[in-house]
């Protein structure tokens, strides 16, 4: 076991870890965070993609040890989060999910897509979405939940 | 889908990183993003004794303006060079392929030094790297060396590491003003693993012209007839690079010969369209 502190969502978060924990496994198992979602365990599907430092990344395949100092944002994190209200609206609005299980990694992408490219066009907002999958949608109510965000935001 | 159990320390620095990786006799690896080792290890292809972490090391994440080269660290990540915090020394190719790799979730922790270590045939850095003439600089029990990426992947997943070495940057030479490039690659979707990946790199003011084919089963593989086809200036179409491949006794599959012939005339036309 591997003693850890790291922050979760703003808070100060120690705890004792084998090193072969993910940290999806972690946030899920020992701090009860289950909005982050488990698929395909390989980094493929993107349902576990969280924040880490800011950044969106594969919290399946990335372990918990190696987070050591990191700040952790989960999907839990972004209540009050002024992008990801809008785009909590947007996805409601144009059916942009349907059984849940993608969206937590969708939202963290879409997140990231908003704040990193604001000109984004339908074709980039398809492009980035390649690393997340959705079997129930077809994406077409994603791409315009995302657009109508990138639009609001636009002014 | 969960990894075989595995022992874990954090180097302190790249001397510390070899002394953990050389202080046991199993099988040692050192993790940088981890964002293919990690799969790896899920998949329980790879069941490492103990896993050296290295990311994060300031050593590992300096870049260095070297003249005629550019030196990367090997703890750089793909998002970095993608969103240009590295100097761009290649015309904007290396930006392009960065910009290329997986997803971005990936690109934000994954590393050009562990991408080349990893030595997945499919993936970016091996073959966009190779066709820059770039190096590897290597540093391990042994001492540091700085070795040419054509001698140093020797197949696929393998190259020319002692168990305790690591890749500490790599040595990227700087393309001329009026140098031309071209990448393409051939995935079912973007982001993954590539069927085929064609790419060239024509310098003339430099004397220095490398084709290269990437996705295959081995390391990624010198065309030297296309070329001297593009220090010629000819034409590369579909059916001159299948000649080429046939002619260095290339042995891939009909599906094989069709999209590797494509991507490297696509890699060729592309460098020279505008």
């Amino acid at each position: 076991m591997t003693e850890i502190s790291l922050t979760i969502n703003g808070a100060p978060v120690t705890a004792s870890v084998e090193p072969r924990t993910s940290l999806a496994d972690f946030v899920r198992d020992s701090q009860r965070l289950t909005g982050t979602h488990l698929g395909c365990e390989h980094g493929v599907c993107g349902a576990c993609t969280l924040e880490i430092d800011g950044e969106p990344m594969r919290s399946c395949i990335t372990y918990a040890v190696s987070c050591d100092g990191a700040s952790v944002t989960t999907i839990e994190g972004f209540d009050d989060d002024e992008v990801m209200e809008d785009l909590r609206q947007a996805f409601t609005e144009n059916h942009g999910l349907q059984c849940g299980y993608c969206t937590p990694g969708m939202l963290v992408t879409a997140r990231d897509i908003v704040r990193r490219l604001p000109e984004a066009d339908e074709k980039r907002v398809r492009l980035e979405l390649s690393g997340n999958l959705c079997r129930c949608t077809g994406y077409v109510g994603i791409v315009r939940a995302i657009l109508a965000v990138l639009e609001k935001r636009r002014g | 889908m969960k990894p075989a159990r595995f022992d874990y320390a954090r180097a302190g620095d790249i001397a510390d990183a070899i002394r953990l990786l050389g202080s046991t006799d199993g099988f040692n690896k050192p993790l940088g993003g981890g964002m293919s080792l990690g799969p790896m290890m899920n998949l329980r292809l790879a069941q490492p004794d103990l896993v050296v972490e290295v990311r994060g090391l300031d050593a590992l994440k300096t870049v260095s303006d070297e003249g005629d080269r550019l030196v990367v660290g090997a703890g750089v990540t793909h998002a970095a060079i993608e969103d240009g915090k590295v100097p761009d020394t290649t015309n904007g190719m290396m930006r392009s392929v960065a910009g290329q790799i997986a997803y971005r979730a990936v690109r934000n922790r994954g590393t050009i030094g562990g991408s080349i270590a990893h030595a997945d045939p499919a993936a970016d850095w091996p073959t966009a790297l190779r066709a820059l003439g770039a190096e590897v600089a290597i540093d391990g029990p042994g001492g540091a060396r700085v070795v040419p990426l054509s001698e140093f992947q020797l197949a696929a997943f393998t190259v020319a590491l002692e168990p305790a070495d690591i890749v500490t940057a790599l040595h990227v030479p700087k393309l001329s003003p009026g140098a031309r490039w071209g990448y393409y690659k051939i995935c079912r979707k973007p982001g993954e693993f590539a069927d085929s990946i064609g790419t060239v790199v024509h310098d003339p003011d430099r004397g220095y012209t490398g084709v290269v084919l990437g996705a295959t089963d081995g390391a990624p593989l010198d065309v030297p007839a296309l070329a001297e086809a593009v220090r010629a200036g000819k034409d590369v179409e579909i059916d001159d690079a299948k000649a080429a491949l046939a002619a260095q006794g290339a042995t891939f599959d009909d599906y094989g010969n069709q999209i590797h012939a494509v991507a490297l005339s696509r890699a060729i036309k592309g460098a020279f369209a505008s």
